[in-house]
């Protein structure tokens, strides 16, 4: 890989990592209202298989979007702006933490009712198989979705009408509190994929290189027209699930063993170690980082509310 | 004009809208070779081909998100659900998402997806199968919901709600797809949204829709030879919801009552009666009576059944009830 693309994956995870941590400050100013619901200790996997479409391949995510957005070029100030509710945020402060979309970046949404977003995958999907052109939808959900519904619906779907779809479950170990062997018949999620013949793999989801690679390779099979492909890449969130966790239901043992794994600093040794940047360098990515995540708090913070008389704009397209 | 039946009006609209714009598909269960379970998209298989007349496993959650999918990215889907009573196993994908999206980010893309279905009880089916839950839809600000009483509206309608960048809840009713109506040749339009008084009168006014717009007209014939003489207005959609004809009406006959083929509590008629008083109380000679369904899950039991539904009978009686 290029230095030059080596460093952008790496100011991304740590831009994510920082805006994460200041979202937490934020929500405990009262800043940031509703649910938050932060992605510090995931960065890898969205990084990674993100940097790996192409411009025409979509993009659908659940509710813990943040670090998606970033990663699909949405600017830290336009998400800041809408973890503040604020005009410029990029659903106009309409939709929040769980509801950042930009579609002329082809991220279509932060969707915030468990797997509902999957259904709609095999639509965006479909719009790409209906016209003939070679755009993948890359449908990224929790551990915690494959037990609803809907998840079995859309990928039985995806495979009947052979979609253009790359499914990619992150399974961090929990949906919510409840551990996956504890909700989930099978623990190794893409188990389910098999039972549809969908062709899957799996990737250790603290490695954004490994994730990319995988990617890279899945989403070409996708596009060469051989339907769908599910990818399960384990991960682990740091974090409670949303700001309002009590974490009973792990111990710091296993937190503080995960942290080790850390995808920041796992990826800063194997800069280093295989010397595609300094220490020096990856610092300046780091204070690039900072000084674009300040700047954005302070966009963000002066930005204006949505004005009262357009409550009811946007409630139907057709005037 | 000609007289067709509601099913060829509704079949005739959804062909001449698959061949002016090849962005419109269909999509279903039993939609394509079967030729739809009421036979309204007979032979488009054939003609359209199974790209654009697409087959669904039985998933409505899927069939409704998958059009919901397809309509952000520039498509214009129609979906069929077999049954409203199957509306619920999509529930989140019809009052969560197609109905929110558009909002929820902005605006930045549209939704342009109809979800045609059908409601109504009478045939016999039994509890699940009978339903009439449009009032439960027309709660949700963001979804349109749509239910003709005649084969010239169902025409207008449809092609105005394919043509809408709304979602768009079409309610067709099992038991009028036989009946027929005169329907102007070629393309035509209704809007959505404007109500329209079927039938003109000086004495009372009665505010219906659907499958109750027959029985309503069925007793005012009845009325009519004891010299009663009766306004209906068909709402049409339920929302947006067109009032002005209906309280233009009242305001002309100081008279009303709703009929309606769901349960009364929290109905249509309940909103409908609310905003006849909101906006005409001093109107009013006699309190607005309502006419619904009884309030029980609807037997299978012939006599039963029809001793649940509203009747001509039970429409008769309202009406002298207000005079």
């Amino acid at each position: 890989m290029e230095k030059k693309e080596t460093l952008k994956l790496y100011y991304q995870m740590v831009l994510i990592r920082r805006m994460e941590e200041t979202a937490a400050q934020l929500y405990q100013q009262g800043k940031i209202g509703g649910f938050l619901h932060l992605y510090i200790g995931q960065e890898a996997v969205s990084t990674g298989l993100i940097s790996a479409r192409q411009p025409q391949d979509k993009v659908i995510t659940a509710y813990r979007d943040h670090g998606v957005a970033i990663n699909c070029g949405i600017s830290i100030k336009s998400v800041i702006a809408e973890l503040l509710g604020k005009a410029t945020g990029c659903s106009q402060g309409r939709g929040g933490s769980m509801h950042m979309a930009d579609v002329s970046k082809n991220f279509w949404g932060g969707h915030a009712i468990v797997g509902a977003h999957l259904p709609i995958a095999t639509g965006l999907a479909l719009t790409d198989k209906y016209r003939g052109s070679n755009g993948v939808t890359i449908c990224m959900f929790g551990d915690g979705a494959t037990n609803i519904g809907y998840f079995h619906e859309a990928i039985n779907l995806s495979k009947v009408w052979n979609l253009p779809i790359l499914w990619v479950c992150e399974n961090n170990e929990y949906g919510m509190g409840t551990a996956v062997e504890r909700a989930s018949a099978v623990s190794e999620i893409r188990q389910k994929a098999e039972g549809y013949c969908i062709p899957n793999d799996h990737v250790d989801g603290m490695d954004v290189l490994k994730v990319r690679q995988i990617a890279l390779e899945a989403i070409e099979q996708v596009r060469k027209g051989n339907g769908p492909f599910f990818l399960e890449v384990n991960t682990y969130r740091f974090r409670g699930h949303s700001m309002g966790d009590p974490e009973r239901y792990r111990k710091a043992e296993e937190v503080k063993k995960w942290q080790e794994e850390d995808p920041i600093g796992i990826f800063h040794g194997r800069i280093i170690a295989e010397g595609g940047a300094t220490a020096d360098e990856l610092e300046a990515v780091e204070q690039r980082a900072e000084a674009d995540l300040e700047a954005a708090v302070q966009f963000a913070e002066s930005s204006p509310e949505p004005a009262p008389e357009t409550l009811f704009d946007h409630i139907y397209a057709d005037s | 004009m000609a007289k067709i039946t509601m099913r060829e009006a509704i079949s005739q609209a959804l062909w001449e809208e698959m061949e002016r714009d090849p962005d419109v598909f269909i999509l279903g269960e039993e939609v394509g070779v079967w030729g739809g379970s009421y036979a309204v998209t007979k032979g488009f298989y054939d003609h359209f081909g199974g790209e654009r007349v697409r087959d669904t496993p039985i998933s409505e959650a899927a069939i409704i998100g998958a059009a919901i999918g397809s309509a952000m990215t520039g498509l214009r889907p129609v979906a069929e659900l077999m049954t409203i009573n199957f509306a619920f196993s999509a529930m989140d994908h019809i009052v969560n998402e197609a109905a929110k999206l558009h909002y929820m980010f902005g605006g930045q893309f549209i939704l342009p997806l109809v979800i045609r279905t059908v409601g109504g009880g009478g045939r016999q089916l039994g509890a699940t199968h009978s339903q009439s839950p449009d009032a439960i839809f027309a709660h949700f600000p963001g979804l349109k919901v749509v239910a003709p009483g005649t084969a010239q509206d169902a025409k207008g309608l449809l092609k105005s709600a394919i043509r809408s960048n709304d979602p768009v809840l079409f309610i067709e009713h099992a038991t009028l797809y036989q009946v027929r109506g005169e329907v102007p040749e070629g393309d035509f339009t209704i809007p959505i949204g404007q109500s329209k008084v079927q039938r003109e009168g000086r004495d009372v006014t009665i505010v219906t829709y659907s499958k109750m717009l027959e029985t309503s007209t069925k007793a005012a014939d009845e009325l009519a030879k004891e010299g009663i003489q009766v306004e209906i207005v068909d709402l049409r959609s339920l929302r947006p919801l067109d009032m002005e004809p209906a309280i233009e009406s009242f305001k002309k006959t100081n008279r009303a009552v709703i009929v309606e083929e769901g349960w009364r509590s929290f109905g249509v008629g309940a909103e409908v009666e609310s905003r006849l008083y909101e906006a005409a109380f001093d109107y009013a000679d006699a309190p607005i009576q309502r006419v619904a369904q009884k309030e029980v899950p609807l037997p299978y039991n012939r006599n039963l059944e029809q001793l649940a539904l509203p009747q001509v009978e039970d429409v008769i009686q309202a009406v002298k009830e207000v005079l």
